[in-house]
């Protein structure tokens, strides 16, 4: 248990020591070496990396250097990550028998290991973080301690102005104020739909009951999404903090965080933070010496999608199957064991400290007009900087994927951009320009989302792309209501029947309809969603289902059952191979003389194509 | 004999049970929390085990049933001594898991859920182990293998099959 003084003397002490992380000009001869441990930098032995490094400092017996685990750096395609503080050194794609140089180069003679630096796109050597193009657009408020500090330390946490939001607002005694300026910044959801924050912070504490709850949905179901995991691995306090004063604000006293089970890292950050924060007396009773109460408690989840979904997500940690329960009454109302609940998300609540301390106008000048503040997205697929972004509200698609993201690689055109995922769109190239926020995002088909942004190249079939979604739900759908269980299912088989060749042109009307039908009537957002990844890719890439259904082709020869499969003449060379594995007999040709193959009798099998010893059989597109 | 050796099996399970529910309050919201700690321990839910935790949490076994089929983690199987799951996110998905997941099928000879029946290898899908820098990506049991190929995975297959008990 630790007085208001106590942390004050903790924050200045800790924030001396910790000043060459922040500042390259500090005065120093100490030198901090950072170690990514984010998900995809301990998949590829950070571990290992961060051990190695200390038994060799321990070994030659170098002092004034530590070793730190941190999270997540941002730039995963790039990992395993180490940075050199104070000079900002950034080495990538270290593997742990590159520590020994690193500690006899870059520490012991003080000079660079050149060919563990990092190239820019365009090959530039790159000596610091800052230097990356990667970095240059983005402005980290949510991210803002996340790969620098130290996760499982409470002690850093405080350094960077931890806790003093929570120390401010119990001093104050004001939630009223609290919630004002939650309003006034402008702060929306940050799970999805965008919901006015400070509204829901209202609405919950106007609620009549007792028993209030705060909970956090930690519950990233969305497939290539991983903001909020980095956020609870890279900086767990944030949150901790955030949920205490929207306790504090609402009038709650009790918190649960629900998080994905397949989560082990974040889940694991979690409880040492809360452990931590428990010893502190910074959560339990009687915070900071005061008469506030609150405690938190996780909640894993289990691998259920739906339970994303906020009255789903509350059903399961009351210990049921995840279904949705039929709005209104809202949770603000009538929530966890029906009483009133606030329910927000993750990056939501890492947002919360940072307004408390610069002020609802500065977060308010940041973004656009519907839209404040900066939005975490997590970019992958065909894209050269895999990794996570933190950019002002309003930056366009185009500045993400090519000025950030580096572009597609392979020389690859840039075909679709996917937000929101699997109930959001596929956004086109001739909407790359427009300036992403809530409302321009809903505008042209798609939706913010938690923040998976997956680029696709011109290798793509969009047909297959809106069918790998709907396998999504489809095998996601909770069974509560019809329209989802039975027609997203209707539409799943109308997608198959255009891939395999079977549709005819009846098809595409129906599944348009079936669509809205389905937007219109499901009773919860992943029913209502559902369609979108398919009408958004029926109205930017109507042209290839019509191909599907009236060529019966696949330009881009994803679908299997419409491939042609082709035997080039120039490189043919009449060995016979392809002929003798083909199972269907669809091959045939003179020994020494070009092959053929039947098309009618091709079963699209590939043998062939893997048995060539010319490479002369393919795909045509 | 092999009769004894069942009760045996038996008696350890409900042994383990039990100081597995002792944690818990016996209230109904810690039943995820249960079933999330028994998965864990033997990579199923045996039914011994369903029993003994609706007979804990005083509810219906139909109960514990429903959760357990409703939550993807959940099985209700055995898995293989060494799972592999291959990541069908969709940053893994355009890059290609698809045909890492075709090629497991068809090389172990089952369907994903399934075990082999020399109860080595078992197949899952998962939706997004979260290493989207290293797409794509499959894992067997916790080892993550990332930049995959159908190359990576036949080659890694091989090393499990040849690995001794």
């Amino acid at each position: 248990m630790k007085t208001m003084q106590e942390i004050e003397e903790i924050r200045n002490r800790k924030r001396k020591e910790l000043e060459l992380r922040v500042n390259t000009n500090v005065g120093t001869r100490e030198k901090h070496i950072l170690v990514c441990h984010g998900t995809g930098c301990t998949s590829s032995k950070s571990e290992q990396i961060l051990a190695n490094f200390k038994k060799i400092i321990q070994e030659k017996n170098i002092e004034n250097v530590r070793v730190i685990k941190t999270g997540c750096f941002g730039l995963c395609a790039k990992g395993p990550i180490v940075i050199i503080r104070p000079e900002d050194t950034f080495y990538a794609m270290v593997t742990p028998e590159d520590c020994e140089e690193i500690i006899q180069t870059h520490i012991v003679e003080n000079k660079i290991v050149e060919r563990l630096l990092c190239k820019d796109i365009e090959g530039t050597v790159v000596k610091k973080l800052d230097e990356l193009n990667f970095y240059k657009k983005q402005k980290r408020i949510a991210l803002k301690n996340c790969g620098v500090i130290n996760p499982e330390d409470i002690d850093e946490y405080i350094a960077f102005d931890g806790y003093k939001a929570l120390e401010q607002v119990l001093l104050q005694n004001n939630p009223d104020e609290v919630i004002q300026t939650i309003a006034d910044s402008g702060l929306r959801g940050r799970g999805g739909a965008g919901f006015p924050t400070g509204k829901k912070w209202l609405f919950t504490k106007q609620a009549e009951g007792k028993q209030k709850y705060v909970v956090c949905n930690a519950d990233e179901g969305d497939p290539g999404a991983f903001m909020d995991r980095s956020i609870l691995e890279g900086d767990p306090h944030s949150v901790l903090e955030a949920m205490a004063i929207a306790g504090f604000s609402i009038g709650a006293n009790k918190g649960y965080i629900y998080v994905r089970a397949e989560y082990p890292i974040a889940v694991q950050r979690l409880r040492i933070a809360i452990q931590q924060a428990e010893k502190y007396g910074l959560l339990g009773e009687h915070i900071l010496g005061t008469n506030f109460t609150f405690t938190i408690e996780i909640r894993l989840g289990a691998g259920a999608f739906v339970c994303g979904e906020e009255t789903a997500l509350l059903e399961s940690i009351e210990g049921r199957r995840g279904q949705p329960r039929v709005k209104p009454p809202y949770p603000a109302n009538c929530g966890l064991w029906g009483c009133p609940t606030l329910i927000n998300n993750v990056e939501t609540f890492a947002n919360i400290t940072r307004i408390l301390l610069k002020g609802a106008k500065w977060y308010a000048s940041i973004g656009t007009e519907g839209s404040k503040g900066t939005k975490v997205f997590a970019l992958g697929g065909n894209v050269n900087n895999i990794g996570l972004v933190e950019v002002p509200m309003g930056t366009t698609l185009r500045e993400i994927v090519f000025d950030i993201g580096g572009g597609i690689p392979n020389n690859r055109k840039f075909k679709a951009a996917q937000t929101g995922g699997p109930s959001g769109g596929c956004i086109p190239e001739q909407y790359l320009d427009t300036p992403i926020d809530y409302e321009n995002l809903s505008k042209i088909g798609s939706m913010m989302g938690s923040g998976g942004l997956i680029v696709m190249d011109d290798t793509k079939c969009m047909v297959n792309i809106a069918k790998f979604y709907l396998d999504f739900t489809v095998s996601e759908s909770c069974g509560k209501c019809t329209p989802c269980r039975i027609g997203t299912k209707r539409m799943l088989e109308i997608l198959e029947r255009i891939c395999e060749g079977n549709a005819i042109e009846d098809d595409l009307e129906k599944l348009e309809k079936l669509a809205h039908t389905i937007q219109k009537t499901a009773i919860c957002g992943l029913g209502q969603t559902a369609p979108n990844p398919v009408l958004s890719t029926m109205k930017y890439f109507r042209k290839e289902y019509e191909e599907h259904v009236k060529q019966y082709t696949c330009k881009a020869s994803e679908c299997k059952a419409l491939a042609k499969i082709q035997i080039n003449p120039e490189k043919c060379k009449g060995c016979g191979m392809c002929k003798r594995v083909c199972p269907a007999e669809a091959i045939s040709g003179e020994p020494g003389k070009t092959h053929h193959i039947d098309q009618d009798k091709c079963i699209k099998c590939r043998s062939c194509i893997q048995k060539c010893p010319f490479k002369a059989i393919g795909d045509a597109g | 004999m092999e009769e004894n050796c069942k009760n045996c099996m038996e008696q350890k399970l409900k042994k383990e049970m039990e100081e597995i529910l002792q944690v818990y309050q016996p209230e109904k919201d810690n039943l995820i929390q249960i079933l999330n700690e028994v998965q864990e321990k033997y990579g199923y839910i045996p039914k011994l085990a369903q029993m003994q935790i609706a007979d804990y949490l005083k509810i219906p076994l139909a109960e514990v049933y429903g959760v357990i089929t409703f939550y993807s983690r959940f099985t209700l199987q055995p898995k293989g001594k060494y799972n592999i799951s291959v990541c069908l996110g969709t940053a893994c998905f355009v890059k290609g898991s698809q045909a890492i997941l075709d090629r497991l099928k068809s090389k172990l000879q089952i369907e994903e859920g399934q075990t082999t029946p020399d109860g080595k290898f078992s197949i899952d899908s998962t939706r997004c182990v979260g290493a989207c820098g290293l797409a794509p990506v499959f894992t067997v049991n916790n080892e993550v293998y990332g930049r995959a190929t159908v190359k990576t995975l036949d080659e890694v297959i091989e090393k499990y099959k040849n690995r001794e008990e």
